[in-house]
């Protein structure tokens, strides 16, 4: 442990700032609100010399993931951001990253996918990558976003995961918002993440590799069988590398965060900056003597279906919050823990509570509405609810 | 420094140095290889090692199925529409690990994208636009096929006028696909700093003259060879050569170079073969041939190319000795 100090940052620059210190060798990036601060800051790092990054300035996002994984194939420690339909632009590419096991690590700060247009935040535009093989993190404020930068890199890069890596931040709330943030010593981040590598690299002209080929009925399967174990692999490295990480920071993660959990028979669970008015509302409810909590989920993809049981089963009810919906079919987040909770012993109370699309502010009231048809027994497996919602 | 075919012959006695092999699954008669090879050939004769990028289309399927590839140079496919970012994020982490101290090599790399006129003119054109506009230090090579004849010969922006395609058929009512194939060669030198050029596979001298210019430009370069699909160009395996010669002395394809603004026309015919002998000795241009209306067609055609000879002619008299910088 060292001393450092708070400063008052965004997550934009929080983010950006770990990019500094992490000084990958390439930056290939496109600006799209509200991802732009992220690509300035950095940029204006790069052209006042405080980073030695070579910085790609693209001319689309989907250039930008092409160039980053040429980069990244050339043994390149590479980086980008992007947001909403930047992310829906580069999704082609978003896949063949992953199935290329390319480590890059890509913060997106969330925006609501178009039509209609909207720069505001909800998670459609990250939902939609679900499964693309890429890790997916969300982060709760700027200190998360900054720490699980540096986390994802050093998992991406790992051995026995090779595989990239996205840090969700909700757009305009965390990345436009200051808040106190922590950044390590630059030299302390070095040490951290270290050098990349890579196992294979277009440069070592002496030893040729084909990144790319025609992968036809004949192997391809057995490839996609291999992206599915490095997936399983993350549970493995993932919480060495948050040991490690704990050691200099003194900070603490896991794939979720338990809040109040201990006796809490009703259990609200939900991703991103939500999850900090979510915990006011658990403490207010504390005192009215409600026993409620959260179950926070840092990490989506792979999704943390041991831990999800282990801190769901058991509870009287659960209620999901998702800030994206998936037309015509359950909400992401409310499949995956009305999945997970198949195999409970007791059948929880479990409801769904769609919120905050294209920015619609979430409020106290509105959690404390769904916390209370919890509490109140009224909540459906199959109905849909929404908060927040003129009807 | 001219190219010499004779050292070439001597130096690439082992086929296996050139970096692309035999064993791939190309048709019989097929330019892209032929393409692929020369320009190889002339980088590592210059001293360069070599890193290739490919955009999806009938080089790279043909060449890379799995477990198999046909290069011994490193490769990377990435999609259909983003060769030219791809290598420009080669090219860069190549200038930062040198930077860094990470990558200790004496011996230079270059950086060749292939990609068809699919994956150029159309779908890879704002990446190619991208990459030429931030100055990357690659060559580009387009093996131009005038359609998309990896899925079967589809219509492309470089199809030309009349030309059989599956998707602007010759019908009874309708000739083909009516416009002109796009300029691709003053789309690229319309950027600054640019070596543009065109090449084709009948001309080998001029092409690896030009691959060698191109590789030694500081800078982004681009040539566009005309490459013939024997399947799809209905030509007999053997005909890829001649076909393109011929497109040489017709004017359908002139041969020139464009080195920052300056036009040079690299092979000026002694006399011209009109465009209907180039159309008549391929078979895509069969039923168009056989409607009443084809007349009109071919004269449009052969207006439109000698019209672009002289506009070719007097671009190299303005711009001699004229760089744009």
């Amino acid at each position: 442990m060292v001393e450092t100090k708070k400063l008052a940052l965004t997550g934009a620059e929080a983010v950006a700032n770990a990019m500094r210190q992490i000084a990958p060798d390439v930056v290939a990036a496109y600006p799209i609100t509200p991802q732009t601060p992220i690509v300035e800051y950095f940029s204006k790092f790069v052209a006042d010399g405080l980073v030695d990054t070579e910085l790609i300035p693209v001319e689309s996002e989907h250039s930008a993931m092409s160039a980053v994984v040429g980069a990244a194939a050339a043994g390149a420690r590479a980086m980008t951001a992007t947001s909403a339909n930047g992310l829906a632009l580069m999704h082609e590419i978003v896949y063949i990253a992953a199935s290329l096991r390319l480590p890059i690590v890509m913060p997106v700060v969330n925006r609501a996918l178009s039509g209609p247009i909207n720069i505001h935040c909800d998670h459609s535009d990250t939902m939609a990558e679900r499964d693309s093989g890429w890790v997916q993190f969300f982060v709760e404020n700027a200190q998360e976003a900054y720490d699980l930068t540096l986390i994802g890199l050093k998992l991406a890069e790992h051995p026995d995961v090779q595989l990239p890596v996205m840090v969700n931040q909700d757009g305009f709330i965390i990345s436009h918002g200051v808040e106190p943030v922590e950044l390590l010593p630059d030299d302390m981040v070095r040490s951290f993440v270290g050098e990349r590598e890579p196992v294979y690299s277009l440069l070592d002209v002496e030893n040729p590799v084909t990144f790319g080929p025609l992968d036809l009925y004949d192997y391809y399967f057995e490839h996609k069988r291999q992206q599915i174990a490095a997936m399983e692999k993350v549970f493995e490295v993932f919480p060495k590398v948050v040991e490690e990480f704990e050691k200099i920071s003194g900070r603490r993660y896991a794939c979720v965060e338990a809040y109040r959990l201990d006796d809490a028979e009703h259990v609200m669970v939900a991703l991103g900056s939500t999850c900090g008015t979510i915990k006011d509302v658990v403490d207010e409810l504390r005192e009215e003597g409600k026993k409620v909590g959260l179950l926070k989920l840092w990490m989506f993809r792979p999704f943390p279906k041991e831990q999800v049981q282990r801190y769901l089963y058991g509870r009287k009810s659960v209620v999901v919050l998702d800030r994206s919906a998936s037309f015509g079919a359950e909400a992401p987040l409310y499949a995956e823990i009305k999945s997970a909770l198949y195999e409970s012993p007791t059948k929880p109370l479990i409801g769904s509570y769609i919120y905050g699309l294209g920015g619609r502010e979430i409020l106290p009231r509105h959690i404390r509405q769904a916390f209370e048809a919890a509490i109140n027994g009224d909540l459906l497996a199959d109905g849909q609810g929404y908060l927040g919602l003129r009807e | 420094m001219a190219v010499n075919l004779k050292q070439l012959a001597v130096e690439f006695e082992d086929p296996n140095k050139i970096g692309i092999t035999s064993g791939h699954r190309l048709c019989p008669g097929c330019a892209a290889p032929m393409t692929a090879k020369m320009a190889l050939m002339v980088a590592k004769h210059l001293g360069y090692d070599v890193v290739v990028g490919l955009a999806t289309g009938c080089l790279e399927v043909s060449t890379t199925i799995f477990p198999y590839s046909a290069w011994s140079v490193p490769y990377i496919h990435n999609a259909f529409e983003n060769v030219a970012a791809t290598i420009s994020g080669v090219e860069t982490a190549y200038r930062a690990l040198k930077k860094r101290g990470k990558l200790k090599r004496e011996k230079p790399i270059k950086f060749i994208a292939f990609g068809g006129d699919g994956g150029t003119y159309d779908i890879g054109l704002q990446a190619l636009s991208g990459a030429v506009e931030r100055g990357h230090d690659f060559l580009y090579i387009l093996y131009d096929n005038e359609g998309y004849m990896n899925t079967g010969n589809q219509r492309s922006g470089s199809t030309p006028p009349g030309s059989y395609t599956t998707t602007a058929p010759v019908g009874k009512k309708l000739p083909g696909k009516p416009q002109l194939k796009k300029n691709i060669v003053e789309i690229v030198a319309a950027h600054e700093n640019v070596y543009a050029a065109t090449a084709t596979v009948g001309e080998p001298i001029d092409y690896m003259n030009k691959v060698e210019k191109a590789l030694n430009f500081e800078g982004p370069s681009f040539i566009a060879v005309l490459s013939p699909c024997v399947r799809f160009w209905r030509i007999p395996n053997d005909a890829a050569v001649s076909i393109t010669k011929l497109a040489v002395q017709s004017k359908y394809w002139p041969l020139y170079e464009v080195e920052k603004g300056v036009y040079r026309i690299t092979k000026k015919p002694r006399s011209f073969k009109p465009i209907r002998d180039f159309l008549e000795q391929q078979g895509r241009f069969r039923a168009l041939l056989s409607r009443p209306d084809a007349d009109k067609v071919i004269s449009m055609l052969q207006d439109y190319v000698d019209k672009r000879w002289e506009r070719l002619l007097a671009l190299e008299e303005a711009t001699k000795d004229k760089p744009a910088r």
